[in-house]
Parts: C-alpha cells; structure tokens; sequence
C-alpha cells in the first residue's frame, strides 16, 4: 500500500514496545497517516469503479440497445437478464445511474478529500502528534469500508442495486422493487447508515482535533487554509448527515414495514392501489435528503479549495492573496449552506413565497465563493510560478470550478431553473464543479503530498501528460452537455433520448423542427469518445502511482517543495507521533519571500 | 507517543478531548431528532381534519397512557440526578457513593425500558376495525393477541372476532386508556362482515409510524447509555485505581450523555403524549 522508510520503522520503535504485526501496522492501524491512505486508496479505487458504471452507461448513451463491446457479456455473466445478450436494459441503466451518483459522491469524493487528505495533513498542519481519537477515526474507516462493501454486494442481489437515482426520492424509492423485500434499495439505506456513521465520527475526530491539538503558537489565525476549509467541512458533515440518517430510517419504515412516511393517500402502482395506509408527504423526504444535499456540495468543495490554496502559495513563493477574506468567505459558507437546500426543489410546487427565499440565499452564497476564487486568482499575481505537476492541476481547477460555479447561477434563480431543471445542462453544471472542479484538486493533492507520504516524487513527465490529456478531455465530456441540456435534453434516459418523442427532429404543420435536433443527439456520441478516453488517459496515473512508491525520483529533503507549513517539518515518511520534537510556531502560514530572509520561504516553526 | 489534553483541559478551551468531542456528537445528535420532529410536525400539519378514526388520515389524540408516560418522565429525570451525583461523588473521592448513585441510575434505565415495552404492548394488541356498515371501532380483541389482521383471521380460520370495543367517547378524557372493564359490552362479530382489522402498529397510521420510530430511537440511545454506564460500574470501574482522573471525565461524558437521552425525552413526552 505504502512505503514507509526505514526512519518510521526506528521512531515507532521508541513508543511500541514490540514491532507491530503487518496486521496491527496496516489494517488495524490508529495511526492517522496510515488511516489516510487506506482512506485514499480505497476511495481511489470508488472513484475508478463509479467512473466505470459511467463509461458503460456511456455506451447505451451513444448506441442505445445494442450490445456493449466485450463488457457487455462480462455484464451478463455477473448480473444475469438485465444485461441480455450484453444489451443494458434500461433497469439496469437506472441502477447504475443511481450507484454512479451515490459511490462518486459518498464513497469516492468526500473520503477522498476529508477522510484521506484531512487524515493524513490535517494533524501534520497542526502541529499534532496524531488525531484527537485515534481508534475512533479506526472505527470510522472500518465503517466507511463497510458501507462500501454493502453498496457493492448490492449490485449482486435479486432484484439489482438502487435504482432510483442518488436521490432516492419517495415515492419512487418505496415502489421501484415491489417484487423483493429485502431489495437493493434496502441495502442502499444500510450502506448510508454506516456512510453516515463513518463520516459522524470523522467529523468530530477532526473538530475535536483542530480545537484541541494545535501545537503551541498554532493559533487559529495561523492555521492553513487547508485546516480552516477541513474544519468547516467537519461541521457539515456533522450537522447535514444526521437529517439524512432520519429520512433514511424513515424510508427504511417506508419500505420494510409499510409505513406511510412518504406516501401520500391513494397512491397506485401500475394500477393497483397500494396497501399503505397513506398520509404521508413525498416532499418531507426532498426536505430532509437535501437539507444533506446542500451542504454536501461543500463538503465537496471545500476541502478541494483547502488544497488548491496550498499549493498556489507554495508554488507562487508569495503569500496567499487575502487570508483572512479567504477564512471568513469559508465561515460564510459553512453557515449559508444549511439555507439555501430547496433550491433544488423549485419545480415540485412548494409556493412562491418559498422558492424565493431560496433564491436569495443561493444568491448570496455565491458571494463568499467568489470571493475564495477571486483571492485564489488574484495570488497568481507577480508570482514566479512553477509550474509543476501539482501546480497544472490547481491553475486547472480556478477556471474548471469557475465555469461550474457561474453556471449554476441560472439554476439558482427559480425562473430560469423552470426551463433548465433535470436537462443535461443541470450535469454539466454539477460535473464541471466535481470533476474537473474537485478530482483535479484531489489530483494537485496527490502529486503534492505523495513524497512526504512515500518519500518518492511521482514521475512529472507522466504527470503532465496526465494533466493535459485529462483536461482536454473533461471539457469534451460536459462542455456539449451544456448544449444538448439548453437544446431542452432531459436527464436520466435509458437511451439518450433516441426514442422519445422529443428527440425527433420532424417538420410539423407550420414548418418548423420539433424536438431535438440531430447535432444534439450525436453529441451523445462524442461525449462518450471523450469519456472512453478520459478512462484510457488515467493508465498513466495509475502507474505512476504506484511505479513511483518503488521506483520514483527519492526526494532529497524532507521538504522537496520547500513549503512553510509544518507537515513538510516531519521526518519523511513521518513517524508515528510525527514529530521528533514537539513543534511551536511562530508565524502565519504562508511566510513566502519575506524581504530581509535569506531564503524565499520561512517554515512557521522558525522563530526568524 | 502521548496525545495532549486527554485528561487535563487545554488552557486556551478549558476541556479536556473527550469533552470536546461528546459536545460536538450530541450537536449532531440534536440535528438526527430534530430532523424526526421536524418530519412529526410536517406530519401532522399535512394530516386531515376532523375525529380519527371515523376520518381515517385525520391526527388521533389521546391513545397513549399519560399516567404511565409522566411515570416513565419522572424515573428518567431521576436518573439525571443519580448520575450527576455519581460523578460528583468521584470528584468527592467517594467511591463507594459513586457504585451506589451508578447503580440507581441503571435501575432506572431499566425501568424506563420496562415500562416502555409494556407501551409498546399495549399499542400492539390494540385493535381498529372497519365493519361493511361503515362502523369503525378501536378495542382488544379477546386473549389480548399482537398483530393480527385479516389475514391472520383467515390463516386461523376464525370465523367470529370476540372484539372489546373501547368505550364509546374514547379519548375524551385525554389519555385514559380504556381499561378492560370499561369496554362497552360486545357480541362476537362475524368475519365476512370485517373489512379492516390492524393493530396499532407503525404501518397503521403516520402518528404511530413516528411515534413508534421516535421513541424506540429514544429507547435505543437509553440502551446505548445504559450499557456504557454498565460497563463503567463494573469492569471500567478498575481504572478509578490506576487513573481516577480520567475515570471521572468518562463518567462526567457518558453522564452528558445521559442528559441528553434525558432532554430528548422531555420534548418526546408533551409532543407525543398531550398535544
């Protein structure tokens, strides 16, 4: 999995008093750095594997209903008559649609960004000599792992995964499976539950620790914007899950013991009315996920800036552009995100009054967004940037979130999101913040930490060619989808909207096209060359990836970048406890080209 | 390797780690129940108007035992008092006060839980019935069984119902369970003349889907903190002789705990029992 020198194998002699088995030192670790990358590699591997889901519904997208090249019999032998002759069928499509959602975001992206990165820098940035509560963070990886291998298993039981997209809206939710008890919709909610659980106790591990642990001179205006971003993130996470933990036992009721939570009276399906007693509100559950939703936007976002913000002033050798604008644009965030949640429901009928309250709230978010990305751009200015790997992936991530972000004001206001809502311009929005938004800030994070964790470089010529190509490819994935969503394209067709009736292009009486135009429709096809190629483009990332562990370029210090902050002041790989001596520190965390200092960076544990 | 502040408090916050950490999981544990009553009020809010059970979808009153639910108030309130002198006691260094207050507070979990299941109990063998006439009644049916409906009756081959039905203002004096002897008298009912038959249970009705997923998630955080505080009376209880600080905060954060399960309670009780 990892490297780990052999100074971590001497420092970790001063405290155990036997050599740990590969059991207790690999699997069963507390040790904060250890539980990071186990985070890291198993969200890594989600991430490629809910990428995957992606890339064979990408192939019913652009051929609908016809066989899919070799994969589509490995399909069939899996998961048996819903993948007939290697065709995907449309239950099929909605199960993987519904899973491509939920494992991106809940088991790829968010343990990614706060279970790896905030594990493994977070109590180095600190000061710290591990987490506040090293076998409870143990825990939450476990569960977190656990979650995972419930949502997997659920591709493999009778009647399919989830399949009523990451949402699971009720009453769908309640009724897509009627036929199986126990179904993959049960199994969905079981997995959150433990994803929840996962996350609840990351969350205050990480709050406990950031209050608590701070090294001597570490106060909270010396904190690096990673830190600040990772705090904020733990708040969300501990305040949004736990309503979506309710809904969850709710709809668990809803659907193992036929209460009527979400289920309004007189509900039918396919004709019969359902023996329910009825009563209940389908809009309570869009409430209740969203009130998650939202703020997990953020929990998205955030630690993707932390990281980006770290890397710009590191490579720019000049301090960020408006810290403290930057750590209270953050606060604003965290506070902002738990109002602004039924924007996502503006078309479900829930009044005026309501959606424009929504509205503004959503308008005014956007501010302190901007605000963080206008800081980010403007500390470009007049640095000598070096312009390595990790740093391509960061300057990527400024204009990438910012096409993101400004497209999701039409979304925001209730007016325009009547046209554009449930359009493939909705997936653009969203993708271009996640995908080439946060992944590349994930990306910048990997190529930047990967030597302290390893005390190898990763490969920069592979690393760049994996920047360029991955970039050019992103934007050929949503940018079309922009275009096909405001052409009026809807989301979640089986079949790329080839035979719906909108889709056809015909004259009617007056003389002009109905429907979607045939350019609208090709693109289907382009988008999913492009999404083909962004897989094939991220062999060179996995290789490199674990080549480098071995065989990459060692580094020559233990701090390569030459980087102020204190996880670059370690050991490398650090040790268990981290530290050889217990760090103070004595500056802000961005001391770059300080006029009067001898070298253009001065550590924050240097006293001059 | 030793991680600062897990037993004395950091100057600049005044707490110790575990502190810290309990505060911020009963914050998140306030947004879990708050979203449950949320979801209770828009519930409610959304149901129809008029008399349950004659208008089916309206909110009924009144069905749940309030002597029986101010009881089960009082003993938990108790509980909070134990387990604050539990720990005060060890502040004391009085040990021996701190088994008996530790011990007090258990036998009111349990007694809580007790008195809980017997709810629980008399919820499920609590019957409504619709007849062809268009007659809807609530009572117990004879030998008091749990669950039945119609397909039980059919699987049973019953062909008469020896039903009780309760008295004929029920719930006009809120809350006063009808006992068995203030049934109304009754005659068996044929079978072919029952439309409807469910007990009380969650599938019945919303109010009882959240009344009965509110309170057993109650009743599993009592479990949960009566089983922590079990383990500190008897095997935790060794480290008040290695480690009597670090003793005492667990106690101090486990009865945090128990406040809260306590607190949760306390809106549970007027929301779910008077209103």
């Amino acid at each position: 999995m990892q490297a780990p020198s052999h100074t971590a194998e001497h420092a970790h002699g001063h405290d155990a008093h036997h050599e740990p088995g590969f059991l207790t030192k690999y699997i069963f670790s507390s040790d904060h750095k250890v539980i990071g990358i186990q985070y890291g590699v198993t969200s890594l591997i989600f991430l490629f594997f809910g990428f995957a889901l992606m890339m064979l519904m990408r192939w019913q997208l652009a051929n609908p209903n016809t066989a899919i090249p070799v994969f589509g019999k490995m399909l069939e032998a899996l998961l048996g008559d819903v993948a007939k002759d290697g065709i995907m069928s449309p239950d099929l499509y909605n199960s993987f649609g519904a899973m491509h959602g939920t494992i991106m975001v809940f088991l790829a992206i968010v343990p990614l960004a706060f279970g790896a990165f905030g594990n493994f820098v977070v109590p180095l940035q600190i000061g710290a000599p591990d987490m506040a509560f090293p076998r409870i963070n143990m825990v939450s990886y476990q569960a977190y792992f656990l979650g995972g291998v419930v949502m997997f298993i659920s591709f493999f039981i009778p009647g399919g995964a989830a399949k009523s997209g990451w949402t699971s809206y009720s009453p769908l939710a309640t009724v897509a499976d009627l036929a199986h008890r126990v179904n993959g919709q049960t199994l969905w909610l079981l997995g959150m539950v433990l994803l929840i659980t996962s996350s609840l106790l990351g969350a205050v591990n990480f709050i406990t620790t950031i209050i608590q642990l701070r090294a001597k001179g570490m106060s909270w205006m010396r904190l690096p914007f990673f830190v600040w971003a990772q705090f904020v993130t733990g708040f969300l996470l501990l305040l949004a899950f736990p309503p979506l933990e309710a809904a969850g036992i709710m709809q668990l009721m809803d659907n193992l013991f036929q209460t009527s939570f979400f289920l309004p009276a007189g509900l039918s399906v396919s004709g019969n009315p359902l023996p329910v007693s009825g009563g209940g509100s389908p809009l309570l559950w869009q409430h209740l996920f969203w009130f998650l939703g939202h703020p997990e936007v953020y929990v998205l976002i955030l630690p993707g800036m932390g990281i980006v913000c770290e890397i710009i002033a590191c490579n720019t050798r000049k301090p960020i552009w408006g810290y403290k604008a930057l750590v209270n644009s953050v606060l604003a965030i965290g506070f902002i995100s738990f109002i602004v949640w039924a924007h996502h429901m503006y078309l479900t009928g829930m009044g005026t009054k309501i959606s424009t309250f929504f509205q503004t709230t959503t308008m005014i978010i956007s501010i302190p967004s901007v605000i963080i990305l206008t800081a980010l751009f403007l500390s470009l200015w007049g640095g000598s940037i070096r312009f390595n790997t990790p740093m391509l992936f960061a300057l990527a991530f400024l204009p990438m979130f910012g096409i993101g972000g400004l497209t999701g004001l039409p979304l925001g206001f209730n007016a325009t999101d009547i046209y554009l809502h449930d359009t493939y311009y909705v997936i653009a929005h969203f993708h271009y913040v996640v995908a080439p938004g946060t992944i590349f800030a994930l990306f910048a994070g990997v190529y930047y930490w990967f030597p302290k964790a390893t005390g190898r470089h990763m490969n920069e010529f592979w690393g760049k060619t994996h920047f360029v190509l991955s970039l050019i490819f992103m934007n050929l994935i949503f940018m079309p989808m922009f275009m096909q969503g405001l052409a009026g394209m809807q989301r979640r067709m089986a079949d790329g909207g080839a035979t719906y009736s909108m889709a056809y292009a015909k004259e009617n009486n007056t003389g002009t096209q109905d429907g979607l135009s045939p350019k609208i429709i090709k693109m289907n096809k382009t988008v999913s060359h492009a999404a083909w190629a962004l897989g094939v483009v991220q062999i060179p990332f996995i290789i490199n990836f674990f080549w480098s562990m071995k065989r990459g370029r060692k580094v020559t210090s233990d701090n390569p970048w030459e980087a102020t902050t204190l996880e670059w002041q370690t050991p490398t790989p650090p040790p268990h406890g981290n530290f050889t001596t217990t760090p103070e520190v004595f500056r802000g965390p961005y001391d770059y080209s300080v006029p009067g200092h001898k070298k253009d960076f001065t550590p924050q544990n240097q006293k001059v | 390797m030793e991680i600062p502040y897990t037993v004395e408090a950091r100057k600049d916050t005044g707490l110790y780690n575990a502190k810290v950490g309990i505060w911020l999981f009963l914050a998140s544990e306030v947004m879990l129940f708050g979203a449950l009553f949320s979801s209770y009020i828009l519930l409610r809010v959304g149901a129809a108007s008029g008399d349950w059970p004659a208008i089916s979808l309206a909110w009924p009153h009144g069905l749940l035992n309030i002597p029986i639910g101010t009881f089960n108030t009082a003993v938990l309130i108790s509980s909070s008092i134990t387990v604050v002198m539990a720990w005060a006691s060890l502040k004391m260094h009085d040990f021996g006060k701190f088994k008996l207050y530790m011990g007090l507070t258990l036998l009111c979990a349990l007694g809580f839980v007790s008195i809980k299941t017997y709810e629980y109990h008399e919820k499920f063998t609590h019957y409504e019935v619709r007849l062809q006439d268009g007659k809807i009644m609530t009572g117990h049916i004879q030998g008091s069984p749990m669950f039945w409906d119609l397909k039980t009756l059919a699987d049973k081959k019953i062909t008469a119902l020896d039903f009780h039905p309760d008295a004929a203002k029920h719930g006009a004096k809120a809350g006063e369970a009808p006992a068995a002897k203030e049934h109304a008298k009754h005659a068996p009912i044929p079978v072919g003349e029952i439309t409807y038959l469910s007990a009380f249970v969650p599938k019945h009705h919303t109010f009882f889907a959240i009344y009965f997923t509110l309170t057993a998630l109650h009743a599993l955080h009592v479990i949960g903190g009566a089983l922590v505080m079990a383990f500190l009376w008897l095997p935790g209880a060794k480290m008040w002789k290695t480690d009597p600080e670090r003793f005492t905060n667990r106690v101090e954060t486990a009865g945090l705990f128990w406040h809260f399960v306590d607190l949760v309670w306390i809106f549970l009780f007027p929301v779910l029992y008077l209103l």
